[in-house]
């Protein structure tokens, strides 16, 4: 793979959380300790060395950057106390900026501005609360416009619905 | 300083998919003394695996929303979601680190007339009863002890990263193995016990096939080593244990969170554990 280094993206990536990017020697601790590299063509050790050189194109755009499910495994083990979780979140937040996202990911992000809540309510699980005799709507944003109307006040002052490109 | 009173912090997959376990919950806390309180204006933690991975600004200013909400009420915040406590207890940890981003914050904060000032105390409803209330009070409220063979399933984001959380130890950890032989139950052996059950990160919403080899693998480790029953203190990882099966040939294992393994030994009505929303049916 050819690639153009591009300090800035690494420069992004230290200024979004990830500032030990280029503490990683590269010993392949995280890549032998993770998941999701032995059901998948996910690569740790490969993913950080090509945020180290500056490789913006070739991650943002790759699947592989978003089959981290975050467990911490790497970070827990790594002997150079890279936080590679937060290095790759700070790839994701950077793909997500350049307009790079996947609907089910969008569907999520498209939940939480208009539920305040991840999932959407619906009828099976009101019957389902009724019965266990607790309130139909959960005492969260849910139940509570007022409190909503401040949480939509915050998702507007980050301007996440932009972001998500809605 | 811990506060005696919490508020408690719903989450989303809980109240929205699994109300039992939040009803499990509030009969569990009533009974061991933890005096709860609704938190009536929170919401979405915001997830740690997606939110915080699509905008890491969004993520911590509504995280820091919800922590500010408590700091006022002047209660600290018990979650039942290994979700829910890393996104909260984290976020409070970098606003506790860092004076620039809770300056930052607490502009976006302003906004809503609020102010995080950096006082509240995020817990885990597991680790809430394994240090405060200690296994000897629940023991002794066990009135119906239960001879289940069982796959604990810690979850990820409930020991680690382990340098903030500091609750046991991330690789080899028994705080859950006790609580769950508290009632009797035996906890199972098995190969890779600290595996992710797949489902965070975005992967079950985007990739969920993926997920579901996670899934697959746990369960297969599960079943080998004997366990009859998985406990988990996470309803993400429930969901993925429980619906997953569903989906997958040849395993069903009921899924239990640890408060409605709680209820069901001491001896509260099966049916106010919402075992009918469970697609992985509970035969106990």
């Amino acid at each position: 793979m050819t690639a153009t280094p591009n300090m800035d993206f690494v420069n992004d990536i230290i200024a979004n959380g990830g500032e030990s990017v280029n503490m990683c020697y590269q010993c392949g601790t995280c890549t032998a300790s993770c998941p999701s590299g032995r059901q998948t063509s996910f690569r740790t050790r490969r993913l950080v060395r090509m945020a180290q050189l500056g490789m913006k194109d070739e991650t943002i755009n790759s699947d592989e950057l978003w089959f981290c499910t975050t467990c911490y495994s790497c970070t827990e083990r790594c002997p150079r106390d890279v936080a590679i979780v937060d290095i790759i979140v700070a790839m994701r937040n950077l793909a997500v900026a350049s307009g790079k996202m996947f609907e089910g990911h969008k569907k999520t992000a498209q939940s939480l501005i208009k539920n305040g809540h991840t999932v959407p309510i619906n009828d099976e699980v009101k019957a389902q609360r009724k019965a266990l005799g607790l309130a139909e709507v959960p005492p969260t944003v849910l139940a509570n416009k007022d409190a909503k109307k401040d949480f939509d006040k915050i998702m507007k002052a980050t301007g996440f619905k932009k972001i998500i490109g809605e | 300083m811990a506060k005696a009173k919490y508020a408690f912090f719903l989450g989303c997959i809980a109240p929205l998919r699994y109300p039992g376990i939040e009803k499990s919950t509030r009969d569990v806390c009533s009974a061991l003394g933890i005096d709860l309180v609704d938190f009536n204006d929170a919401s979405c933690c915001p997830a740690p695996g997606v939110i915080r991975s699509f905008d890491r600004k969004t993520w911590i200013a509504a995280a820091a929303r919800n922590l500010a909400l408590a700091e006022k009420a002047g209660v600290d915040i018990l979650t039942i979601c290994n979700g829910c406590y890393g996104s909260l207890f984290d976020a409070a940890h970098e606003l506790h680190e860092d004076a620039e981003l809770l300056k930052e914050v607490n502009t976006i904060l302003a906004e809503i007339g609020l102010e995080y000032k950096g006082g509240t105390t995020v817990r885990h409803f597991a680790e809430v009863i394994y240090n405060d209330v200690g296994l000897d009070k629940v023991k002794k409220a066990i009135k119906n002890p239960l001879d289940l063979k069982v796959a604990t399933f810690y979850g990820c984001h409930f020991l680690k990263p382990s340098d903030i959380k500091k609750l046991d130890d991330p690789e080899n950890p028994s705080m859950l193995d006790k609580m769950v032989e508290a009632t009797g139950a035996t906890s199972m052996y098995r190969k890779d016990k600290m595996m992710c059950c797949g489902a965070g990160g975005g992967l079950r919403s985007e990739f969920s096939d993926y997920a579901m080899k996670f899934t697959e693998e746990n369960l297969k480790n599960m079943k080998d080593g004997g366990a009859e029953v998985i406990v988990d203190i996470c309803p993400f990882c429930h969901l993925q244990f429980d619906r997953g099966q569903k989906e997958l040939k040849g395993y069903s294992m009921p899924v239990l969170h640890l408060s409605q393994l709680y209820a069901l030994a001491m001896g509260m009505d099966k049916k106010e554990l919402g075992l009918d929303a469970h697609l992985t049916p509970v035969k106990l």
